[in-house]
């Protein structure tokens, strides 16, 4: 079997559009270092259908490549990486409405 | 302007109560997202990166002050303070929450406004030359035909479900400020015998495939409008490539049918439709046309402003690039820039927009414009209310003098909004502007039209810009092609790729390599960038880019 890329379960919350990741006690989080690292792959495919099925909470569920870092999974391509923070050109969205970003 | 009838008030307000009870049953969870999204997107709202998004058209780019008022009133209760005016000549918002899009919408409602087939397979937004009724070069206002056309279009039973989305542009000048040659269907008002009429274009677009229109009709009587406009759909809806979404545009249908055949099997459509429009559509036109009428023009002297013009160097800077001819001579056409360097292209926060508004009340007629170079126009402004006009503008920070230069940038919501980026836009076009800013070169280069696009989809228009930048996802980084020659006017042209693209850090550099070689070649201060380019051709350019080696290194 081919290496699986680590992965996170992430998507949009239904009401508010935020982005958010699904983490290991099925919350779903706004922070990317609390999701749940997914290593094996019949796994993050039980977790994407898990994550599917709230569509009363969630949209657009999927999987994305994630890596392990000292905080928890951070992203590994740019497009996660500006969806944990919000847009470059104005500090809108998760990088002033969440400390810590 | 156009004001609504009962009709089209009572259509408006049945589909926000139609949208408020689909929201309030996604949110109940009685409907899926697979059964909410296409209702959303009739309605304007899409899910973007970060949050949704709500796309409200401002048809053939033409609004009031109340409207304008409404849309910051919009921005200040249900989003952040701001709006992004687009190419399409919509405004998207761009963080409002699902609850409360039916409150957005009652509000739009409530000035004549609506999201409606901004999105989707049908008829969108119909544009229209940012000018009309003003422009000294003008054969007729486009826009009267532009709303008949939206009425037309607006719930047709036979085309909302098109193969794919359908876009229409309509200038009434010679001079094509309405990109007329990018759209499915592009109409351009001439003359014969003395009778206004239409050249029509069709199967223009940019996007993965880009294609200059076609000419299918030189002279199309204005009582055909309707019926011709309405073969051309009806062939397209019959031919058009359902089963490939890539293929599924007219510009495909035109390319694999052959413009001699598509243009008889239009011909052959319109003859079979003709009879079936009575007049009515012509009645209707004129009701329209009395709505268009041209405003009461005051008639005062001009030589405060001349005095003005001659004393302060700093109006007269402004007033050489932001105004452009009227067709009453003591009166011009503003543009605001909505591009100071360092601001994102097209926004404008709600205050910005209040005194906006406030001065087309005072000094301009009322009558304002959102361009599809995403910066909003007072069309009628007397030449002694300059300076005023000018000085408020100025304390807004909308001042910039700017218009048709280097910095006057079109750059779509790139990655740093929109979910099919391959690539941030928004920061490009501001380090662009920035940069050239700080060297003070922008004038020296005169006219220059650099549009930026994140994706292939190309709604920043970069295929037709003198230079073109397109971001793309190499390998999980972002990485720019530029093409160089497009042309967005009346002799568009799309243009061509230069090769290797830059890194996101490389891209400055590489534009300005291309700009000192045009400062360099010119034959003069009056040849411009394009002209030069056109002239000279690729190749000093590629040598610019690449070295003599000619790319090999390139990133
Ligand atoms: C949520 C954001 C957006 C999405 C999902 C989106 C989607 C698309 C897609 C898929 C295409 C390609 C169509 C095709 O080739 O068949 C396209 C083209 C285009 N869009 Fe957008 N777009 C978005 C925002 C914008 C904005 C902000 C503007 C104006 C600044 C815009 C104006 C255009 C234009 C001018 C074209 C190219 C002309 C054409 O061939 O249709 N779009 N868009
Ligand atoms: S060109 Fe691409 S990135 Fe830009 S708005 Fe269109 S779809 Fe989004």
């Amino acid at each position: 079997m081919s290496r699986f890329t680590p992965k996170v379960v992430t998507a949009n919350a239904l009401r508010e559009g935020d982005v958010v990741y699904l983490t290991t006690d099925d919350r779903w989080s706004r922070y990317h270092h609390e999701a749940e690292l997914i290593e094996d792959e019949a796994h993050a495919q039980m977790r994407l259908l898990h994550a599917a099925a709230q569509r009363q909470v969630v949209v657009g569920a999927y999987l994305a490549d994630a890596k392990a870092g000292p905080k928890g999974p951070e992203p590994t391509h740019f497009r996660e990486e500006f969806r944990t923070r919000g847009p470059s050109n104005y500090t809108h969205g998760k990088q002033t409405d969440l400390p810590n970003v | 302007m156009y004001n609504y009838n009962d009709f089209d008030d009572a259509f408006v307000r049945a589909r926000v109560a139609q949208f408020s009870d689909q929201v309030a049953r996604r949110l109940d969870g009685s409907l899926t997202e697979d059964e909410f999204r296409p209702l959303r997107l009739m309605n304007g709202l899409y899910l973007q990166l970060h949050a949704y998004m709500l796309r409200v058209a401002i048809p053939y780019g033409t609004l009031n002050p109340r409207q304008m008022r409404q849309l910051a009133m919009i921005a200040d209760t249900w989003d952040k303070g701001y709006g992004h005016f687009t190419t399409r000549q919509n405004i998207q918002f761009n963080w409002p929450k699902l609850p409360e899009v039916p409150a957005i919408l009652s509000a739009l409602a409530d000035v004549e406004m609506h999201a409606i087939q901004t999105s989707g397979n049908c008829v969108r937004n119909v544009t229209a030359d940012h000018f009309a009724g003003a422009a000294a070069d003008e054969i007729e206002d486009p826009r009267p035909y532009a709303e008949l056309l939206r009425q037309w279009s607006t719930d047709h039973p036979e085309f909302q479900f098109l193969p794919r989305k359908f876009k229409i542009a309509i200038t009434g000048s010679p001079n094509d400020r309405a990109v007329t040659a990018a759209h499915d269907i592009g109409l351009r008002m001439t003359r014969q015998n003395g009778e206004p009429g239409f050249e029509v274009l069709v199967g223009g677009g940019l996007g993965r495939t880009p294609f200059i229109a076609h000419k299918v009709r030189d002279f199309l009587p204005v009582p055909d409008l309707l019926p011709y406009v309405e073969a051309v759909l009806s062939v397209y809806n019959t031919l058009g490539r359902r089963d490939n979404k890539y293929k599924a545009r007219i510009k495909i249908t035109v390319h694999e049918t052959g413009k001699a055949e598509i243009t008889r099997m239009i011909e052959e459509r319109f003859l079979e439709i003709r009879p079936l429009f009575a007049g009515h559509d012509q009645d209707l036109l004129n009701d329209i046309r009395t709505a268009f009428a041209e405003p009461t023009y005051r008639d005062a002297p001009t030589t405060s402003h001349d005095a003005f013009y001659k004393a302060d160097p700093i109006f007269r800077a402004w007033a050489d690039t932001n105004l452009a001819e009227h067709r009453n001579p003591q009166y011009a056409i503003v543009t605001v820039s909505l591009k100071a360097p360092g601001e994102t292209p097209g926004d404008a926060t709600s205050a910005q927009m209040r005194l906006i508004a406030d001065l087309a009340e005072q000094y301009g007629h009322s009558d304002l414009r959102i361009s599809h170079e995403q910066n909003v126009i007072l069309a009628h402004v007397h030449k002694s209310d300059l300076p005023s006009v000018h000085a408020a503008l100025k304390q807004a920070g909308l001042a910039c003098a700017n218009i048709g230069l280097l910095s006057d940038i079109i750059a779509c919501p790139g990655m740093d909004y929109c979910s099919l980026a391959t690539a941030r836009a928004i920061p490009v076009a501001q380090e662009l502007a920035l940069h050239f800013d700080a060297l003070k070169l922008e004038h020296d280069i005169g006219p220059l039209k650099i549009k930026i696009s994140g994706c292939i989809n190309a709604c920043g228009h970069h295929h037709v810009g003198h230079i073109g930048i397109l971001g793309l996802d190499r390998a999980g980084v972002e990485n720019y092609q530029i093409t160089l020659g497009g042309d967005a006017t009346e002799t568009a042209a799309i243009g061509d790729k230069t090769g290797p693209g830059f890194a996101y850090t490389e891209i400055v550099p590489a534009i300005e390599r291309i700009l000192l070689t045009y400062l360099d070649m010119r034959e003069g201060p009056q040849e411009i960038f394009l002209e030069t380019y056109r002239r000279v051709g690729f190749a000093p350019f590629k040598t610019a880019l690449y070295g003599a080696e000619g790319g090999r290194d390139a990133a």
